[in-house]
């Protein structure tokens, strides 16, 4: 459950997270600049629970996974958007920050509304508006790594029966 | 599906997240330390002590794994470094933490780019899971004029499809244009596939791709092409005959315009360069250009030789001289200002022009300025101007 906050087209890993930043791995100090060059007060009007809802191509650009991380630490709960961009897309699943798509549940909700998802079974639900989405369901592969809590926990696992 | 991975790449950036990720795993041997390969190029040299830790952490790692390692001095751009140190060779499977992975279609690898807690999965696994992509195929008619090189087909081409056009896709490059083309502009052209959102740009090889393969490397390979009857979703076609230089306006690689329409353009800075290109022909086609000229009074021109290997070359061939004569600024390989890292950042409200790929809000320096993407060529032309210029005057 979060309140939303909404974003366009083509939200690029450097909006997200600029490169200046990327002299660290410090989960926490790439949170502080989430979004900085797209809406400096991103991060000053808002203390967590957000749900950052954004038009088609969400993440595209570089593969820096500094990009899900920092929306992580910013206090994202869930980005939904009508598309991702390929990389940013296997970066979220990866390190367990919920990613959901839905074009209806993108193009309805506008800043400040109030939304509650379920990753698992792809149910979007706008409080403010009163209606209820259906996410692109999430392939198998990718549901049983959001459930080992990230893909390293997953690889553990293979490993394991490896041996 | 998964799949076996022929080479796994990763740099400066990239690596230290998955040294992170595999050591909180308690994952302390890599599954095939040869079929590794680490490039210290983004952040080097070391641009501040921020950087020059991580870049330690990432040397650590491969040296205790026994993995290889470009330092700073002894590779450059880790794209212009693979194919040229023959590492990449036709038929490969290669998954490198970087974006600009996808390159190698080039020399006929099938080449991706991934986040860094896959690249860790990968070390561990020695395979990764992926979707098999549907594919789409650009034919490039005609025959291209002087001035004109792959950049300024694959600009049209994203301006064309748009910046999801080949979104999780394979972009299958094929026609009189590329089969002309060298060997340079080719990864140019594959190298930006991810700026349409393609997981990968492929061009079959042929005689220039196994001359180019043999005279470097020494593995055994395997050239593979679509068969006849492969099922493309999409097919563009693009004519080169007539077709301008082109330049990408702020803030998308998808906004691109031929040359004519923004020459006039006030611009600070220059950048030839980066994995897009730093590479011989782009390095000569701008020394051509800048011969016996100077770079406009109050514009920083800054040219970047891709690798420790193509410097020395183009220094053995008088370019760098032609560089610095023409009060161009001529840097040791980094990937820095593409990025907005180091070696001529944007201030305030300031202007470029490079030929490196993206022209994102704030990724060559602040969120004010702005970047135009083009050719060497156009690059070059516009140092001398100081203004967006046409480069074919000057050839």
């Amino acid at each position: 459950m979060g309140i939303v906050y909404k974003v366009g087209d083509s939200i690029d890993t450097d909006l997200i997270v600029p490169a200046r930043y990327l002299n660290t791995i410090d989960p926490a100090e790439l949170g502080r600049h989430c979004f900085e060059d797209l809406d400096p007060e991103f991060l000053k009007a808002r203390g967590g629970g957000m749900i950052v809802v954004a038009g088609r191509n969400f993440g595209c650009g570089s593969s820096r996974e500094h990009a899900p991380i920092s929306l992580k630490a910013a206090g994202v709960e869930c980005v939904i958007a009508k598309s991702f961009a390929r990389i940013f897309f296997r970066n979220a699943v990866n390190i367990g920050l919920p990613v959901m798509q839905c074009e209806e549940a993108a193009e309805r909700a506008e800043s400040g509304d109030d939304i509650q998802f379920d990753l698992f079974s792809g149910t979007i639900r706008n409080l403010k508006r009163d209606e209820t989405y259906d996410a692109k369901p999430l392939p198998k592969s990718m549901q049983e790594i959001y459930s080992s809590g990230g893909l390293m926990n997953y690889v553990k696992r293979r490993l394991a029966e490896r041996t | 599906m998964t799949a076996k991975i022929d080479l796994l790449l990763a740099n400066d950036i990239t690596a230290p997240i998955a040294i992170d990720e595999l050591e909180k795993a308690g994952i302390d041997r890599i599954y095939n330390p040869s079929s590794v390969v680490f490039v210290a190029d983004h952040m080097v040299p070391a641009k501040d002590i921020d950087a020059a830790n991580l870049c330690g952490k990432m040397r650590a790692f491969a040296k205790r794994q026994g993995a290889p390692l470009y330092e700073a001095g002894w590779g450059g751009i880790e794209h212009a470094l693979l194919p040229e140190e023959g590492l990449v060779v036709p038929g490969m499977f290669v998954v490198g933490a970087d974006s600009h992975t996808c390159t190698y279609g080039a020399v006929g690898c099938f080449a991706t780019g991934v986040g860094s807690t896959d690249f860790a999965a990968a070390l561990a696994m020695g395979e990764l899971w992926f979707r098999v992509p549907e594919s789409m195929k650009l034919i490039f008619k005609g025959k291209m004029g002087d001035g004109l090189m792959g950049k300024d087909l694959i600009l049209n081409a994203i301006g064309k499809i748009g910046v999801d056009g080949a979104a999780y896709r394979a972009m299958e490059f094929e026609g009189q244009g590329i089969d002309d083309m060298l060997m340079d502009g080719r990864m140019t052209m594959c190298n930006m596939a991810i700026e349409a959102g393609a997981k990968s740009g492929i061009i079959a090889p042929d005689a220039k791709t196994v001359d180019y393969v043999r005279a470097r490397s020494g593995r055994p390979f395997q050239l593979y092409r679509s068969s006849p009857d492969a099922q493309y979703v999409e097919t563009v076609e693009f004519d080169v005959t007539d077709m301008e230089p082109q330049v990408a306006l702020p803030h998308s690689p998808g906004n691109a315009k031929p040359v004519s329409e923004v020459t006039g353009t006030e611009v600070d800075q220059v950048v030839i360069g980066s994995c897009t290109n730093g590479r011989m022909e782009d390095l000569r086609i701008a020394a051509r250009i800048l011969r016996g000229r100077a770079v406009h009074s109050g514009l920083r021109c800054i040219i970047i030789p891709a690798t420790q290997r193509l410097y020395l070359q183009a220094l053995d061939e008088g370019l760098i001289e032609t560089f610095v004569r023409a009060n161009a600024i001529v840097s040791t390989p980094t990937c820095g200002p593409c990025l907005g890292m180091h070696m001529g950042v944007l201030g305030e409200g300031e202007v470029a022009l490079s030929t490196t790929n993206r022209n994102f809000i704030g990724r060559m320096g602040h969120r004010s300025s702005s970047v135009y993407l083009a050719s060497p060529a156009t690059a070059a032309a516009t140092a001398i101007e100081g203004i967006i210029a046409d480069p074919r005057r000057y050839l």
